[in-house]
């Protein structure tokens, strides 16, 4: 009896090790590839004769992204629309959160109805399109000529974070709030001395879901900042993509690395600050989606 | 509220007649100045609601304006006036995408099966990975390397549609004069499950191979983080389930059947109703990115073909009705699922 308990333990044990090295082989495998294929040699990456590490090593493809004046405004850009983005979308959302969390407001029901219906229906990308073509217009009326602030004030809320961070307020206990009150706290004060200190846990796991979300952003970005001199480092990338994989723009190639090494080197260029932060973030990630999972 | 006399009058046991009902007095004068008490509610309140503002405008314009904006699939598609000037047109639109006999009606139908058909692949073959990956990490008793394990595993959540989408395109990239093909391409021709012809041609140009690509691509990039909240609702179960089923004589499997799986059926069926309500939201980036048109066949969804005929083409209320017909069978999705989990578990999702 024993003894085919630990037979069946051993077995599944196994199994479960193979298999999940071999999915975390499959998961790191194209990050170790792009980064080979990004420092080998020209032949090396046109006869696909790299498998793991690089050969032939060079280091023309990085430095031909690191004199690209481009590449250095697109991550400029991508930074801007993170920083801002990020926080214009916390901040509304921590002060929509807080009114929302509140007993005490009349048409709660209705408020919170308003803000979950945008997650049952949207519109659609050609309404989407239409409205921001408006937005646009309204904007450079008024002076704002800069297309990324267009996508850092429209663009990038989500119904789902402001719920995260109403639920979290939600736990507060009413009698810290009216301890603050006694005390002659203004409301602006009870948020930002009681309830922000108390949540921060999730307000830095939605602060990162904003903050991923404007990094990512790609196709609103693509659609509506008109200037090249404005696109995120995700449009660029895609542009050079599309240029480096067509056959007449690469037609007279005369490096000595490839055209995709060149795309290896942006991608690679693109995840480094990622892979530098994740360590960190991770954590908040995990929280949040077991917070979200379930509510 | 229509009133009877008994409301306000009342049986006076001193004087032994019926007076006034001073409670119904009060009551009729809330009633009557019911607003004038809400408003000055909201002004006692102001700062509470003064911080909701900033937050309905923001959805307002930008959630809301456009749903206005939907009423142009209803109208003469003029994108130079405003909807609010076009004139009417009934449901000429919709018709013409759900029978219209065009190229564009059968076009619009292979759209919205493909977008139906990605999902449905998602759920079967998506679905269950990440449940099966945190059973394997509930087996890794060190710490550490299950540490390393997630960190690995979760990892390409973390690059950007566009990043991850870029991967996979060179991963199996056709050949050119300046290029092999992409390394999984070669490691399938020489295991021999695809010809030399097709590697060579690339697989994204192949329609054959857009589903797979589409729902592998998926896997790689989710399941290691979509197992988080399953291995959470693993490692909640208490040691003494496990030991009270040893006692019993429960081998591995048995463990697994009749405690592991009970404990997180729950989390199992809320997901899976999650993924059922979001059906038909199919991620437009990244078809969009993946997708050319010699895959159309297999690749384009509603959205992507709302893209192609509003945006890019000029064909907006057209599109705007295609999109909206596919939004609002997935709003009634959605809201049955909620309807359905908030029964099951008294859970609600939103």
């Amino acid at each position: 009896m024993k003894r085919k308990l630990e037979i069946s333990e051993l077995i599944f044990k196994i199994i479960s090790y193979t298999l999940l090295t071999i999915f975390a082989i499959c998961c790191l495998y194209p990050f170790v590839y792009t980064i080979s294929a990004a420092v080998s040699g020209e032949y090396v990456v046109r006869y696909n004769d790299l498998i793991l590490l690089p050969k032939d090593i060079q280091f023309e493809a990085f430095s031909r992204m690191f004199n690209n004046n481009m590449f250095w405004n697109a991550y400029t850009n991508t930074l801007f629309l993170t920083f801002y983005g990020t926080i214009w979308s916390l901040g509304i959302s921590i002060l929509g959160a807080y009114a929302l969390s509140k007993k005490r407001l009349l048409f709660r029901k209705g408020f919170n109805f308003f803000l979950v219906f945008t997650m049952w229906f949207s519109a659609g990308l050609v309404p989407q399109y239409l409205n921001y073509l408006d937005t646009k217009r309204v904007f450079n009326a008024v002076g704002i000529m800069d297309d990324k602030w267009l996508v850092v004030i429209a663009m990038g809320m989500a119904a789902m974070n402001i719920i995260l961070l109403r639920n979290s307020f939600e736990g507060v206990p009413s009698e810290i709030e009216e301890a603050a009150i006694v005390d002659g706290a203004t409301e602006m004060q009870v948020l930002w001395r009681v309830y922000v200190p108390m949540s921060k846990s999730i307000i830095a796991t939605v602060a990162l879901f904003f903050g991923i979300s404007r990094w990512n952003g790609y196709f609103w970005a693509r659609q509506m900042i008109s200037n090249n001199n404005e696109h995120p480092l995700q449009v660029f990338i895609r542009l050079r993509l599309e240029e480096f994989t067509d056959p007449d723009y690469i037609a007279g190639w005369n490096y000595n690395y490839a055209p995709d090494s060149v795309i290896y080197a942006l991608i690679v260029c693109s995840i480094v600050p990622i892979l530098i932060i994740y360590p960190f973030i991770q954590k908040y990630f995990a929280k949040g989606v077991n917070a979200g999972g379930v509510k | 509220m229509q009133r009877g006399a008994c409301d306000y009058l009342i049986f006076d046991e001193e004087s032994g007649t019926y007076i006034e009902n001073p409670e119904q007095i009060v009551r009729d004068d809330v009633e009557k100045h019911h607003w004038l008490n809400v408003g000055r509610m909201i002004l006692k309140d102001w700062r509470l609601y003064l911080m909701l503002v900033p937050m309905i405008l923001v959805f307002l314009f930008w959630r809301y304006f456009p749903m206005y904006e939907l009423l142009g699939c209803f109208k003469i598609t003029d994108s130079v006036k405003p909807v609010a000037d076009q004139y009417y047109l009934g449901f000429s639109n919709f018709k013409n995408l759900l029978v219209g006999g065009t190229g564009l009606s059968s076009e619009f139908w292979r759209a919205f099966r493909n977008t139906f058909l990605l999902s449905f692949y998602g759920l079967c073959f998506g679905f269950p990975m990440p449940i099966i990956i945190a059973l394997f990490f509930n087996e890794i008793r060190s710490n550490i390397v299950r540490s390393a394990y997630q960190v690995i595993t979760y990892l390409p959540k973390f690059m950007s549609t566009v990043v991850m989408t870029s991967m996979v395109t060179m991963l199996v990239q056709q050949e050119s004069l300046t290029s092999g093909m992409g390394i999984l391409s070669q490691l399938l021709r020489n295991i021999g499950l695809i010809d030399a012809e097709v590697a060579r041609a690339g697989l994204l140009n192949n329609p054959a191979f857009f589903r797979a690509i589409y729902q592998i691509s998926g896997i790689w990039e989710g399941a290691g983080y979509d197992s988080i909240v399953f291995f959470a609702a693993i490692i909640a179960i208490a040691p003494t389930s496990y030991e009270a089923a040893q006692i019993d004589g429960a081998g591995k499997l048995a463990q697994m059947k009749y405690v592991v799986l009970p404990c997180i059926l729950s989390t199992i069926v809320i997901m899976l109703i999650t993924r059922i309500g979001s059906l038909l939201n199919v991620g437009y980036e990244k078809v969009l990115l993946l997708y050319n048109s010699n895959t159309y066949v297999t690749a384009d969804v509603v959205s992507t073909f709302s893209q192609r005929y509003g945006i890019a083409g000029a064909m907006q209320g057209l599109a705007s009705a295609a999109e909206m017909m596919n939004n609002v069978i997935g709003m009634l999705l959605v809201i049955g699922a909620n309807t359905i989990a908030r029964k099951a578990s008294n859970v609600s999702l939103y």
